[in-house]
């Protein structure tokens, strides 16, 4: 189907009044948005709930007798059901309170980290974000564990003919993104939670990348623990959710001590919390849970599927378009993407590109997208992402192009 | 012409520009006409790493004035450099420490210099500052 077909049929237009800050100038320029892999904006039901919250319900939660604690923990916690149902976790409790992606990762690898052992092994994969990298590098440091990384090919897929020496007898733990922040690849997921699974590691997926754009059941995935962050999912910054299994959850230590995580605390000793709270220390981002909540409303009332097929046909779109260029090389090339389009031209660095796009009013984003390794692999700085969101369109893709033709004729 | 005389001059030439597309082509064009350091002479350290460009910057002392040469790997960057060297070159250490580079705020830039920009720019002019303190120093 043509993007234009699929633009009718899902209606980007109607979707982008629900999205306030896209209807804005920079530099005078009309602002066209494809950044959202770094972040998403945000709907006015979204920003009205915060400000909702900071008005009328503001209070701490889990302790208050009074009236506003009891909204707040209600609001707090149904927030918590509405992510449950989304991700269709099989307990509320499974879904913890995070900072986002970072955090969530943090906390498994010093959770779980605590029952690893010398010469255990963590799987990643080549294609990891920095966050997916560095917290297990700083785990095998601490606890002498190996870690082991699963290569790519030149389209920017895991190379799975050698798998069984990637994931083996050794491997406790195979931490993996579900879709490169950088090549939007989408990994085959199902096929390594069996793998995982025949060795009896345990699976983290990092859903950073694909809770904005699919589909996510964490139960037919069948992993041990799934991490995102709400900015990336139209709700605020400084939020995020670990889902674990509950059976393992409950199997492992506490990540911080204080306030919420505890049953009972004398000077001789301390008894922990249940799930959630067990892994909730402190008095958390509760409106930045609230309106996650609220985010993930707004979500199910869309149909996923219908936003993934226009997303691709947009990143399809802007794809061809961009190979009309003299010099332009697609980074990431995988039979299996999502909307993301990432993409160098020969002679021209990335900054200067995203400087001058930025001046036409389009955001994207250049660099090494923290996948330093994975630059390195292509042997390239950097590139030039253009991510997109179902409230973009067609029409912004050839604003783009056109901004694309004038800057690289100003550099080359 | 004295360091600020220098900046003035350099406001005065993008005063023309009131389009951001023509002021960047301006100083693309800058960027161009910079002379390079060869490959050869691009050791790491002159290397100043930055997140989104990187700089190569070299310094040089005679009869009490400084001289730099200075290279980027992106246009735009090597541009900014070119103002910058332009401004500080041949001019004594002390004037160099104490120089406030207002032009660049001026002339709509200075976003490229903030030290979040990360495109070795900021890093640049510290270095630059650095070694004017030295120099004045030794």
């Amino acid at each position: 189907m043509k993007v234009t077909e699929v633009q009718r049929a899902f209606n980007a237009e109607e979707i982008r009044n629900d999205f306030p800050s896209l209807d804005q100038t920079v530099y005078g320029k009309k602002l066209i948005y494809f950044d959202n892999g770094a972040t998403a904006q945000k709907p006015q039901a979204v920003i009205d709930s915060i400000s909702h919250y900071y008005s009328k319900d503001n209070s701490n939660i889990h302790r208050g007798v009074h009236y506003l604690s009891q909204v707040a923990t209600t609001q707090y916690e149904n927030a918590r059901k509405t992510i449950q149902t989304y991700i269709n976790a099989a307990h509320s409790e499974e879904v913890l309170f995070t900072k986002g992606t970072t955090d969530g990762i943090n906390l498994i690898a010093h959770s779980f980290g605590e029952t690893l052992k010398e010469g255990d092994e963590i799987t990643i994969s080549a294609m990891e974000h920095h966050s997916n990298i560095v917290p297990w590098q700083m785990l095998c440091e601490r606890k002498k564990c190996i870690l082991r990384v699963i290569p790519i090919n030149e389209k920017g897929e895991l190379v799975l003919t050698s798998i069984d020496s990637y994931i083996t007898e050794k491997t406790k733990l195979l931490a993996v993104t579900h879709i490169s922040n950088s090549l939007g690849t989408i990994n085959p997921i199902e096929f390594l939670t069996k793998k995982a699974r025949s060795v009896g590691a345990k699976i983290l997926i990092d859903g950073a990348q694909s809770i904005q754009h699919m589909r996510v059941d964490v139960q037919e995935m069948d992993c041990d623990f799934f991490v995102f962050s709400g900015h990336k999912v139209f709700g605020p910054t400084g939020i995020g959710v670990l889902y674990g299994k509950k059976k393992v959850l409950d199997s492992l230590p506490p990540y911080q001590g204080g306030g919420d995580m505890i049953a009972k605390v004398t000077f001789e000793k301390t008894t922990y919390n249940e799930l959630p709270h067990k892994f909730e220390a402190g008095t958390p981002h509760i409106a930045g849970g609230i309106c996650l909540g609220v985010a993930f409303k707004y979500l199910e009332k869309l149909d996923m599927d219908a936003i993934m097929k226009y997303e691709q046909s947009l990143a399809n779109y802007a794809q061809e378009q961009l190979l009309k260029f003299e010099g332009v090389k697609i980074i990431g090339t995988a039979d299996q993407k999502t909307s993301v389009v990432s993409f160098v031209v020969e002679g021209i660095h990335p900054f200067d590109l995203g400087t001058l796009l930025d001046k036409q009013g389009i955001a994207v984003r250049t660099g090494h997208h923290c996948t330093q390794p994975l630059m390195d692999f292509f042997e390239i700085p950097g590139t030039i992402r253009a991510s997109f969101a179902f409230y973009n369109t067609k029409e912004e893709i050839d604003i783009f192009i056109k901004a694309m033709d004038r800057s690289i004729n100003m550099l080359k | 012409m004295t360091l600020d005389q220098k900046q003035q001059e350099i406001v005065e030439e993008f005063e023309i520009y009131d389009d951001w597309m023509d002021k960047y082509e301006y100083i693309i064009e800058l960027g161009k006409d910079l002379p390079m350091i060869s490959e050869s002479e691009k050791t790491d350290d002159k290397l100043i790493e930055g997140c989104q460009s990187r700089v190569w910057l070299a310094t040089n002392i005679s009869d009490g004035k400084m001289q730099f040469t200075a290279d980027s790997d992106a246009i735009i960057t090597k541009g900014i450099i070119g103002l910058l060297v332009r401004v500080l070159n041949n001019e004594s250490p002390r004037d160099i420490a104490t120089a406030d580079l207002r032009f660049i705020q001026e002339i709509g830039l200075h976003e490229h210099l903030s030290p979040t920009r990360s495109n070795g720019l900021a890093s640049m002019v510290k270095r630059i500052k650095l070694s004017a303190l030295k120099a004045l120093q030794d």
